[in-house]
């Protein structure tokens, strides 16, 4: 897994909520059998122009590694081909005020940091980038904090300290439970 | 200490728990299916591991599988080479298949209960968000990622934080032309569809109580559009009379020793949750959903709420706020998906259906959740009901709930489908979908427009 640990991006915004997997990839897409590949069909149906996902293909919106989004992102099927979709289009990181819990856990697994933030606090993000398409932010896993000195803003954001750990050093969960494999086995043979 | 159901099987099932980590979770069941499972087997085999327990593994083939019978080499391209990789993947690891055409296939929420592989008190996991269906029978189910699928794949184990819980108490008696969907799609609007994010949904009273077990897959179906990864309902005699048929549940004294371990499961008399929400079940008519998300849902006589939170949603679904939906042309009919696809289900479509025709202009589609169903089906004349009416009676799989088969509500058509979500594109690209009931959805087949099947069923 990568690691992730401080990144400054300018942001991408999609200012929708309720955004579920099936928009951030259709499932025409899911007949695929690698996680690569994926970043060309990222929103795809909302990419056309004057769609909110048009962003995507503009000048501004190349190099970012931020996206900039409502509430409850992420929502609808557990399709881990949402957060392949998003690394694969360059994204490190989700800004959202409330992220659905398959989602973020799936993003979490694929070193794909989200960062929830206050209603208010989005919103003054959301204001700051429609003013200045070159405003930018700064996400530190280390210390929890996103700033964007531009606005004045900096607010610590919930990280679930074991998938922190594992994003800091880039090592996945999987080692961890192999380890306790003895303690699974003795649990299975419990009457 | 009073316990919740969900308290007492996650008790039962922690391995370990470590300070500052997730609780390790032993996982009873893991049902696979070939959309979310290749890059999980390819993972594994990239780190020289293998199955831990193909015991406890079950594969079944049905996103992307056709409707109408074709041949595997029919297949396109991408959809063969997903099928064809599954069932190598489980022929290397020693996994049972419930292979595409065989006669045990159907959609994996469909044949897990049918087989009485969906036992009460168990864990059961499945790379798909609606493994919530499960829940129905008193199991702890829920949906995973495709990394998760590799860890359960790898260890029969996860790693979760303890989710909180969640009352909801449906009491009274349902009027007729009220189903379990018109109950479900009534609590996700109640709790908007991310009004049950870190939650398990607990669906408790005397309007659940009386639901048949097809009636309680339903409501646990959808526990996830309403944000909750897991809903269950508390196993009584109805689920044991249920499973007692099954080919797969224990049997003689081991079932005598099931049984009587389940009947401790449900929730102790003076348990907490942490949230609860109340429903009057006989105040419900038939609901109907006019948005992109399951939780904007109606009673089907209301007019279109507007505001600003509806505005992109009615702006897609070609809808004007405060006008009724009750009238509006419909274009397609989809009954299926492991929302609405087992033998009740298609009854009462049937008894809809019965002496009547499928208006011309409008395209139904039936589609049973398994081989079984079918075969069931068949046997009691229903597939004569649908055909006599105009309805295409299809073979098993997921079809029009995900559109990936081939089955898809064309751009701008709009479908009232008994599946469990309404996004944006959801049955295909443009696609407009009403979520309703097998009733609501035959009424408004036959009719041509939005209809209320109270009033062809004289209720």
């Amino acid at each position: 897994m990568p690691k992730f640990d401080r990144l400054t991006s300018r942001v991408v915004p999609l200012k929708v909520d309720d955004i579920d997997t099936d928009q951030i990839i259709p499932a025409r897409y899911l007949k695929v059998t690698s996680k690569e590949g994926l970043g060309p069909a990222l929103f795809t149906d909302w990419r056309a122009p004057g769609k909110p996902g048009a962003v995507l293909d503009s000048d501004e919106a190349k190099g970012c590694e931020v996206l900039l989004a409502g509430h409850n992102f992420g929502c609808g099927s557990s399709r881990e081909h949402a957060p392949w979709a998003l690394c694969g289009y360059g994204f490190r990181a989700v800004v959202a005020s409330s992220f659905a819990d398959i989602f973020k856990g799936n993003a979490l697994k694929n070193g794909l940091l989200p960062v929830q933030v206050d209603p208010e606090v989005l919103e003054r993000l959301h204001a700051a980038r429609a003013a200045d398409p070159s405003f930018s932010v700064t996400i530190d896993l280390e210390t929890q904090e996103l700033t964007a000195p531009s606005v004045a803003v900096r607010v610590s954001f919930p990280v679930d300290p074991f998938a922190r750990t594992c994003l800091l050093e880039g090592v996945d969960e999987l080692g961890y439970l192999l380890k306790h494999l003895p303690e699974i086995e003795a649990h299975e043979r419990r009457p | 200490m009073k316990k919740t159901l969900f308290e007492k099987i996650w008790a039962s099932h922690v391995v370990l728990q470590a300070p500052g980590a997730p609780a390790v979770l032993s996982i009873d069941l893991h049902l696979v299916h070939e959309v979310t499972s290749p890059q999980a087997f390819s993972g594994l085999r990239a780190r020289g591991l293998k199955v831990r327990r193909p015991d406890r593994t079950v594969a079944t083939m049905d996103h992307s599988t056709p409707t109408v019978k074709v041949s595997l080499p029919m297949l396109e391209p991408q959809a063969r080479a997903q099928l064809e990789m599954l069932a190598r993947n489980c022929e290397e690891n020693g996994i049972r298949l419930h292979a595409y055409g065989s006669e045990t296939t159907g959609i994996v929420h469909v044949v897990g209960p049918e087989r009485g592989l969906t036992l009460p008190g168990s864990t059961i996991v499945c790379g798909d968000s609606h493994t919530s269906t499960h829940g129905a029978f008193g199991a702890l189910a829920f949906g995973i990622g495709t990394s998760e699928v590799e860890h359960v794949l790898a260890t029969q184990a996860l790693l979760q934080h303890k989710p909180k819980t969640f009352a909801v108490n449906v009491e009274g008696a349902r009027r007729a032309g009220v189903t379990a969907k018109d109950i479900i799609l009534a609590v996700c609007g109640e709790l908007g569809v991310g009004g049950g994010t870190g939650y398990v949904l607990e669906y408790r009273g005397s309007a659940i109580r009386a639901l048949d077990m097809a009636g309680r897959m339903t409501v646990c179906n959808m526990s996830i559009e309403a944000g909750a990864r897991a809903g269950m309902i508390a196993p009584d005699d109805t689920t044991y009379e249920f499973l007692a048929r099954t080919p797969e549940a224990p049997k003689g004294a081991a079932w005598e020793a099931a049984v009587a371990k389940w009947r401790q499961l449900p929730t102790d008399e003076g348990a907490t949750f942490d949230r609860s929400v109340t429903l009057d079940a006989s105040r419900l008519a038939p609901m109907i959903t006019f948005g992109t998300n399951p939780g904007q849902a109606i009673a089907i006589d209301q007019p279109v709420p507007g505001g600003a939170a509806n505005e992109k949603a009615l702006a897609y679904m070609d809808l004007e706020a405060g006008k009724p939906l009750l009238g509006r042309k419909v274009d397609v009919v989809f009954v299926g998906s492991w929302t609405n696809p087992r033998m009740e289900d298609l009854r009462a479509t049937a008894r809809v259906l019965e002496g009547r025709k499928v208006d011309p202009s409008v395209r139904m589609l039936v589609v049973p959740g398994s081989k079984q169903v079918q075969r069931d089906a068949e046997a009691e004349g229903l597939d004569r009901v649908f055909r006599a009416a105009g309805a295409e009676w299809r073979e098993p799989g997921c079809s029009m709930c995900i559109a990936m088969n081939g089955d898809e509500v064309p751009a701008g058509k709009v479908a009232v489908s008994t599946s469990n979500r309404n996004f944006e594109g959801r049955q295909g690209k443009g696609s407009r979908t009403l979520l309703a009931s097998p009733l609501t959805a035959a009424a408004s087949a036959v009719t041509g427009v939005v209809t209320d099947p109270r009033t062809l069923l004289g209720a």
